[in-house]
């Protein structure tokens, strides 16, 4: 006893560096040191550039103030996270990948896929990530190649977290063969269109206030080539309009952001709301998406962190048979080979976003060789996340079936990537296409 | 009245949540490859200096950070500009040339006279050394007024009055510029810096410079003999009920 009064006095010496940290409530004020909470990193961060370190380091800080019970809160009630959106709005980081003209901070998508990682590996997961994912990645295209005026209405208003947008190109019955789109926007007399048909999996329609649709604006039929005829517009989202309907749908993980059935009925869309030229828009949307493999690699690298650092912190402390759990070799090493696997994982997608980067200055690197690196990069993520918290749920037996442990939420959720933007099967057929040239099986 | 010019004098060290080790050799605590982040009471000044621009009550022509330490200490110069100083100086010190708290008060001072300071906010310790000299060695040699501890700090022309907390509630001081302030932790709460900062800050800048440069030698007037760590936590007991309790107490003559 004697030995803990002891220990206690010399405790309290420390009490100013432990004391004004732990009270911080999620999204509310900051507690008064503003480094984030402790948690050990997994992750090498050896290799990673400084301005890459940077946006880890403030997200991380900024992530800090939503603790797992906030994202377990949401997953549970369903409700859009809008304070960590806000969070991340006030201090400018939807803006990370756009240019510096336009108020973004020029960074790229080697960036911005560790912003996304950092997102998902503080707890929030895919959930936290898909909040935002749209609003950083769906700005891509309308920065490339809308008018000024566009650029002017949407731009500021999207990065400061006053607009909030959505994608819409998945269809029913399109899936992964984005060319059979059949929503239409028909051209009217004063150049408006007026839209008709369905989309799915719109995630976020719920709360976002302008869609990026895409739609044929000439039947497929009347184009010499199947990518003609499909027109990208940034849509106003009125869901007061009886003539558009968003209903939820409900899923298996991400919860607390909304995936949605949309469905247009002769829906009016003004002109001005065309993006590029008519019949570009396939085009357009091939732009951004080796962007978003990358951004997606990253959300699942961070999860799979998550849920491994969540693993080994358990099996550390769980005491069966009078020893830690991770003295067994049948839990340290499954846990150790996803280490591994995640490792290499996060060298896959770092690599894919740099040439990805790259590419956009260097005319030497070929279009096809950055799609392989991105789409090798989501496959083996997404591979690496799905083992890592499957693995995590494993190790923490009976508790990891339990909410509070929060690997179950990992593993509700490692399985969106696996599936998008695109599964894993349709990657397999494009390295096997590209790059070892064996005949298309589809 | 003249308008401010901060000196705010931040350092690099151990980030708070790391659990620091002791070395192999026993002369000090491992650093390599251990986080490392701003000493967070020198947030609190960064803050401040920014706040007092800010608040517009008193007019900041400018707000200098200054720290000295290897290079790697460019980071947290890099994060007090993005936070909002407006320059920073580098005070580059070689492996092994530490500084005591004397030193660092020689080099400050030296800095405040280069720099026409007229007013010096600094953390009122760093969560390494722990030492608490710096802030007053540095008044002390400079022959200005200080306030330590600040808790709070209001402007009023070019007197300032500083807040501290004491033993058993406040004391209020007044004192005339030009001064040094330590901060204390219900001082403010540091912003994050935004990402538009944060690449402003990369452009701001910052003056690479050596003691020499300040007429300092690294000279050590203290010998660190061993550093240890301090012995494992013994496990505690359980008593069944307050009688138990008692009487343990009693058995290890506490009571």
């Amino acid at each position: 006893m004697a030995t803990f009064i002891k220990v206690a006095a010399r405790s309290a010496r420390w009490l100013p560096r432990i004391t004004p940290r732990s009270t911080a409530p999620a999204g509310g004020n900051k507690s008064v040191f503003s480094t984030s909470a402790p948690r050990r990193q997994l992750m090498a961060t050896a290799g990673f550039t400084e301005s890459q370190l940077m946006v880890r380091d403030a997200v991380m800080k900024i992530c800090s103030n939503f603790p797992n019970t906030y994202w377990q809160q949401h997953d549970q009630t369903e409700e859009y996270p809008k304070e960590f959106h806000a969070a991340l709005a006030q201090d400018g980081w939807l803006g990370i990948a756009l240019p510096e003209a336009l108020g973004g901070a020029g960074l790229g998508i080697s960036e911005a896929t560790m912003m996304m990682q950092t997102i998902a590996e503080s707890g929030a997961g895919m959930a936290g990530a898909q909040s935002i994912h749209a609003n950083v990645y769906a700005t891509q295209p309308l920065a490339k190649f809308g008018t000024q005026e566009q650029l002017e209405q949407t731009i500021p208003n999207i990065t400061a977290g006053k607009l909030r947008v959505c994608f819409g190109v998945t269809e029913p019955n399109a899936g992964l063969d984005t060319l059979r789109l059949e929503t239409f926007a028909k051209k009217q007399g004063d150049g408006s269109y007026s839209v008709s048909g369905q989309k799915i999996w719109i995630t976020c329609a719920q709360v976002a206030d302008k869609m990026m649709l895409l739609a044929r604006t000439t039947a497929r039929e009347d184009v010499k080539k199947p990518s003609e005829g499909l027109s990208l517009f940034c849509i106003n989202l009125n869901r007061e309009d009886h003539r558009l309907k968003v209903s939820k749908i409900k899923k298996m993980g991400g919860r607390a952001v909304d995936a949605n059935e949309v469905f247009f009925e002769n829906y009016p869309i003004s002109g001005d709301s065309l993006i590029g030229k008519e019949g570009q828009g396939f085009k357009i949307i091939l732009h951004g998406m080796n962007a978003e493999r990358c951004l997606l690699a990253g959300e699942a690298l961070g999860l799979g962190y998550a849920a491994l650092g969540k693993a080994a912190e358990y099996a550390r402390e769980r005491v069966v048979f009078q020893r830690p759990i991770g003295q067994n070799q049948g839990i340290a090493h499954p846990l150790a080979d996803v280490y591994m696997r995640l490792e290499a994982a996060k060298h896959a997608t770092y690599h894919a976003a740099r040439l990805y980067d790259a590419s956009k200055t260097d005319g030497s690197i070929r279009q096809e060789e950055v799609g392989v690196a991105c789409n090798s990069a989501k496959y083996l993520a997404a591979e690496a996340a799905f083992a890592a918290c499957e693995r995590a749920v494993l190790t923490h037996g009976g508790m990891g079936y339990a909410v509070e442990y929060d690997v179950e939420r990992y593993f509700r959720e490692c399985l969106v990537p696996r599936i998008a933007p695109v599964s894993r099967e349709m990657i397999l057929n494009y390295i096997s296409e590209k790059v070892l040239e064996l005949p298309r099986s589809y | 009245m003249s308008a401010l010019r901060i000196l705010v004098p931040v350092k690099r060290v151990i980030d708070y949540a790391v659990k620091p080790r002791v070395n192999k050799a026993q002369t000090g605590v491992e650093t390599a490859g251990v986080k490392h982040s701003m000493n967070p009471f020198d947030e609190l000044s960064v803050e401040e200096s920014v706040r007092i621009r800010e608040g517009k009550k008193t007019p900041v022509e400018d707000i200098c950070v200054i720290s000295a330490g290897p290079t790697k200490a460019q980071d947290i110069l890099r994060t007090a500009m993005a936070m909002g100083a407006d320059r920073a100086i580098h005070v580059e010190t070689k492996e092994g040339e530490d500084l005591e708290p004397l030193g660092v008060a020689k080099l400050l001072k030296a800095a405040a006279e280069q720099n026409k300071s007229n007013l010096v906010i600094l953390g009122k310790q760093s969560i390494d050394d722990d030492a608490g000299q710096t802030g007053q060695m540095l008044a002390g040699l400079l022959g200005w007024a200080q306030a330590t501890q600040a808790s709070k700090v209001e402007f009023n022309g070019d007197v300032v009055q500083v807040t501290r907390e004491v033993d058993g509630g406040v004391e209020t001081l007044k004192a005339k510029l030009p001064m040094v302030i330590t901060t204390d932790l219900r001082l403010n709460e540091p912003r994050y810096a935004s990402l538009p900062n944060i690449m402003k800050a990369k452009k701001k800048p910052l003056e690479k410079k050596t003691l020499a440069d300040f007429g300092i030698t690294a000279e050590k007037r203290l010998k660190t003999i061993k550093v240890t760590e301090p012995p494992p936590r013994q496990g505690g007991g359980k008593v069944e009920d307050v009688d138990g309790l008692v009487s343990k107490l009693k058995e290890l003559g506490a009571l």
